[in-house]
């Protein structure tokens, strides 16, 4: 028995051939999924770490299959009843000491290779200082961003440029970013996959971690990635997606000038329509919930803040506008009319004709299509 | 109480088994009830599947899909899974270590019907306005701010059906610890006995906890109580904890048994001894132990801190050891056998390879900085899925097949049984397996929907085809048991041949009375021992006697029906206060009459001596071992 058992430990041995084929895996896996999405094709160096912590577990883990596989096939083979006879009596053995110290060995130094880097990479994602660090005038260096998550929609503020905005995430490449959140209703987990592994947004306390977002590989996601929630909130659960647009430092400074300018800005009309939709927007009480300033009701607003609305690519975080007017406009109508329908259970009053007019729709669709802070 | 059988009304079957104290009829009833919450889990579980099919589907609504979910894992866990497994601890436990009865007949009764009641009181909610909707782990934020009755169905059906498997697990402590024969000595018993005596403890210690969090969740829905409002000074992470303390030791409860269905079929059918039997009890005992130790692994991404974290991490890591023990223990076990694939073996053979790769994901999920990436993603649903069908429902399938002689004295058709056997098999990696990837490539767990061009469509729509597979081994089971009840072709005390341990010396099904004479065991796998030298049955321990039975009892049903009933008025006296006393007047006075029915039947129990009654020596001479249940 001892002998068919060590060929079989000196096939898994010979396994270790195999590594190459776990470094091919790891390749093959990197294809699954679209890059805007996918844990297996990180894109900062967040993921990049995760990424290969999991790369090494698989790699562990692929082993472990590998030798019990073997042992396995051999043994329901060998040992067939339709193969022995119906008279053979087994030995009865008991065990073997020298095998179970074995196995009991091996996986434990296995589980330690795997033991180390987890611990040291959960202290290394969990180390918080670089939020801390100051310049010489006593300015954070780093960029920290507030998240807080509502009944299906996310609100980013930027506490040192005094500047909020929702749905999209708008960050600066190459950097850490530091992320302060929390929930103001029920828990829900923020999570950009493709970015990095997620945390909860709980109500009790504000949790933080960071992350980073590479530059070219943001590229190849178009500089656009796709955020989650991550825990069960209710029924739109699924639908309570946000979008993170990516850019250069140069571009998100000018982002953030561009925003704390519009803050200051008196409220101008392109067109008389435009100037009608804002009256509906008063006159509605849109603006209760919806602010379109963005240096106001930071932390407070009931609903999304509406500043760069005209620039988002998704309207409520699913309505995709594929970059066309007609679309953004089709989708804006349909969420204003369908919300209830379109993300059950969400917190916007419904307007139907008798509360709206189609043509006070229309001059309010037109007036949300001008909100934009780049409109050079 | 008749020794003799005879054909009896449907009225008398019935009220046989609702006043029942035999663990064997237990069994039964735990056999019947768990399929039954079986088949509705699995319902639920085809209509997620069928919703998640292709992208944007509106098969189901928001507010449906949240309750689907909440009850499958509700369902599959408490009302399914667990029942199942008792049903074969009753039937089967008893027997192995030569005891005529579990230590409290009555008790067992109890246990048995509170889980029943507060399994149909939790399903009644799907016809009282709404299913609960916040997950089976039901996090304090949600499940506070979750409209309707839905939450509070959850909160009181658990609480009483988990009073019932409280009871459960302290009969099978007290049973083991003290019902075993002449000679079974604990390293003697064979390794169900052994992992059920290991899941006993577990539940004594890891319902409490359960129990505790229910109480605080009932008291702040009823009373608003504010334990889990944070604006009123309450925390909502203690609920994850009360909740995962109980939970993962849970999932040890559920898989140790089925672990030790799997040590004895494989023993059986390969022929062999256990390799390796010390290191596998110590392995059982060990995981247990290990299994209080990591519950803080659910919530890496809670935001405890990196040091819980990695201290969680490691604990959690630890526990691969002893499980992969048991592995090499397995594959030696069959190494050198003589391997016979009946329905059950080739259950068992399954297992190996499902459960390593469910073991394995465990690991990597330990990892916590990469669980950052897995938590509650669909990754996270496959790993479970891969332990708990993988390990669990296999080992129930295992088991029905393997015990199903010596529960019902008939055989389960062996190709009807391959047929389940390969469908579900296929089905279950088919719908499981390509989930992993799923999670990986993004997709969050608990979605009723997703939306077209995330990449997420054709992996899903082979994970519901794989779903289909499932449901058809299912039916294709049940068509066997239907099949095999009425063909009732009787079989003998070991209808496998190879049976090695104690339930197979005695008649399928046995007597009432289990052992005419208490057996004298001499060793592990004592029928083997016998057999090897040359007996086909046990020798006695003692001489013929009167045996001592305890008395039939309709109270156990009573005293649950009284709670069924009370935790109506608990639940609606919210809507009469609600109402300033307009509307519901009726459910206070509900409550208290189920209060009284509840504490009356206790005082009757108490008051009333009930010594039970001999079978005399010469009843015993005259029944040659006929079996049959009546």
């Amino acid at each position: 028995m001892k002998e068919g058992f060590n060929e079989a430990m000196k096939n898994g041995l010979k396994k270790w051939r195999f590594l190459p084929l776990v470094a091919a895996m790891a390749f093959i896996l990197s294809g699954c999924g679209e890059p805007f999405l996918s844990t297996l094709q990180p894109a900062g160096e967040v993921a990049q770490k995760q990424f290969n912590l999991m790369m090494l577990s698989v790699a562990i883990m692929v082993l472990v299959i590998i030798v019990v596989s073997i042992v396995y096939v051999i043994a329901i083979t060998k040992f067939r009843r339709s193969k022995l006879g119906e008279d053979f009596i087994p030995k009865q053995v008991e065990g073997s000491h020298r095998l179970e110290v074995i196995w009991t060995v091996i996986p434990i130094i296995l589980l330690l290779i795997l033991a180390v880097p987890t611990v040291a990479l959960t202290f290394e994602l969990g180390d918080q200082s670089g939020a801390e660090a100051e310049d010489e005038e006593g300015n954070r260096e780093a960029l920290v961003v507030d998240v807080r998550a509502n009944l299906y929609w996310w609100e980013f503020s930027y506490p040192d440029q005094g500047i909020v905005t929702a749905q999209e995430l708008v960050v600066p490449t190459d950097q850490n970013v530091y992320f302060n959140v929390i929930a103001s209703d029920v828990k829900h987990s923020f999570w950009i996959p493709a970015v990095g592994g997620k945390i909860d947004t709980n109500v009790d306390n504000m949790n933080k971690f960071y992350l980073s977002f590479d530059s070219e590989r943001a590229e190849e996601a178009n500089n656009l990635f796709y955020g989650k929630c991550a825990e069960l909130c209710g029924p739109s659960h699924a639908l309570m997606d946000f979008k993170v647009k990516t850019m250069g430092e140069e571009d998100f400074n000018q982002w953030v000038t561009a925003m704390q300018e519009a803050g200051e800005a008196e409220q101008q009309f392109e067109s008389d329509t435009v100037a009608d939709g804002y009256a509906v927007f008063e006159d509605q009480g849109c603006i209760g919930c919806h602010a379109i300033n963005p240096t106001q009701q930071i932390g407070t607003s009931t609903g999304p803040n509406l500043t760069t609305f005209g620039e988002r690519e998704h309207v409520a975080g699913i309505l995709d506008n594929k970059d066309s007017e007609e679309v953004q406009a089709e989708n804006i109508k349909n969420w204003i009319r369908n919300s209830p329908d379109l993300k059950p259970g969400n917190k916007m009053p419904v307007y139907n004709q008798d509360d709206l007019s189609d043509e006070d729709l229309d001059a309010l669709t037109e007036f949300l299509m001008s909100l934009k802070v780049n409109n050079e | 109480m008749s020794t003799v059988a005879e054909k009896r009304g449907f009225l008398a079957v019935l009220w046989d088994y609702l006043t029942t104290v035999d663990h064997k009829k237990i069994a039964i009833l735990y056999l019947v009830s768990g399929g039954f919450f079986f088949l509705v889990g699995g319902i639920e579980a085809m209509l997620i599947r069928i919703q998640l099919a292709v992208p944007d589907n509106d098969f189901v609504s928001a507010g449906l899909y949240n309750e689907l979910l909440t009850m499958h894992g509700t369902t599959m866990i408490f009302l399914a899974a667990m029942p199942l497994l008792f049903a074969f601890m009753n039937a089967v436990v008893p027997l192995q270590i030569g005891a005529r009865d579990v230590a409290f007949p009555f008790l067992n009764s109890l246990g048995f019907w509170l889980f029943f009641f507060g399994g149909i009181f939790l399903n009644l909610s799907w016809f009282l306005g709404g299913a609960p909707d916040a997950g089976w782990t039901s996090y304090a934020s949600l499940s506070i701010a979750s409209d309707g009755h839905g939450i509070d169905f959850y909160v009181l059906g658990l609480q009483i059906s988990g009073a019932g498997t409280l009871i459960a697990g302290i009969n099978f402590l007290v049973t083991i610890i003290n019902m075993r024969a002449p000679g079974m000595t604990y390293m003697r018993m064979p390794l169900f006995t052994w992992s059920t005596f290991v899941a006993s403890a577990l539940i004594l210690f890891a319902f409490p906890p359960l129990t505790v969090g229910l109480f605080l969740m009932l008291f702040e829905r009823m009373f608003g109580a504010n334990f889990f409002n944070v604006a009123m000074g309450g925390n909502t992470i203690i609920w994850e904890h009360l909740f995962w303390i109980f939970g993962h030791p849970e999932v040890y409860i559920l898989i140790l048994p089925a672990f030790g269905i799997f040590s004895d079929i494989i023993s059986t059918f390969s022929k062999k001894r256990l390799f390796g039997y010390a290191a596998m009890v110590f392995a059982t005992v060990l995981i247990g132990f290990l299994g209080f130790m990591v519950w803080a692994h659910h919530m890496f991404t809670t935001g405890l801190g990196p040091t819980a974290n990695a201290i969680f991490a490691v604990a959690t890591m630890a526990i691969a050891v002893p499980t992969g023990v048991k592995i090499f223990n397995w594959l030696l076990t069959m190494w050198g056998g003589s391997i016979r694939f009946t329905t059950p073996m080739l259950y068992a053979v399954a297992f190996i390879p499902s459960f390593v790769a469910g073991g394995v994901t465990g690991v990597m999920l330990a990892s916590a900085p990469a669980d950052y990436q897995y938590h509650d993603s669909y990754f996270v649903v496959a790993h479970f899925h891969y332990v708990i069908i993988g390990g669990v429902v296999l080992g129930l399938l295992a088991g029905t097949h393997f015990y199903w002689p010596k529960m019902f004295g008939t055989m389960l058709n062996e190709t009807l049984g391959k047929i389940t056997f390969w469908l579900f098999l296929i089905g279950f990696h088919g719908t499981f397996f390509i989930q992993h990837f799923l999670g990986l490539m993004g997709m969050p767990r608990r979605i009723w929907k997703y939306l077209p061009n995330q990449g997420l469509d054709l992996f899903n729509m082979i994970s519901t085809i794989g779903a289909f597979f499932m449901a058809v081994a299912v039916i294709v089971l049940i068509a066997n048991v239907i099949i095999t009840q009425v063909k009732n072709v009787r079989v003998g005390n070991d209808p496998w041949g190879d049976g090695r341990t104690l339930e197979w010396a005695i008649s399928s099904p046995p007597p009432y009375y289990n052992f005419k004479q208490l057996p004298l065991v001499r060793g592990l796998d004592p029928l083997w021992i016998e057999k090897m030298e040359g007996r086909t049955e046990m020798t006695p321990a003692e001489p013929l006697g009167d045996i001592h039975m305890p008395n039939n009892s309709f109270i156990p049903f009573v005293m649950s029906l009284g709670l069924f009933i009370a935790a109506f008025g608990a639940m609606y006296q919210v809507d009469w206060r609600a109402s300033d006393g307009a509307e519901y007047v009726w459910s206070i006075p509900v409550l208290i009459i189920g209060m009284l029915i509840t504490i009356g039947s206790m005082a009757v129990r108490s008051m009333k001596d009930d010594h039970g009654y001999h079978i005399h020596k010469e009843d015993l001479m005259d029944d040659h071992d006929k079996g049959g249940r009546e």
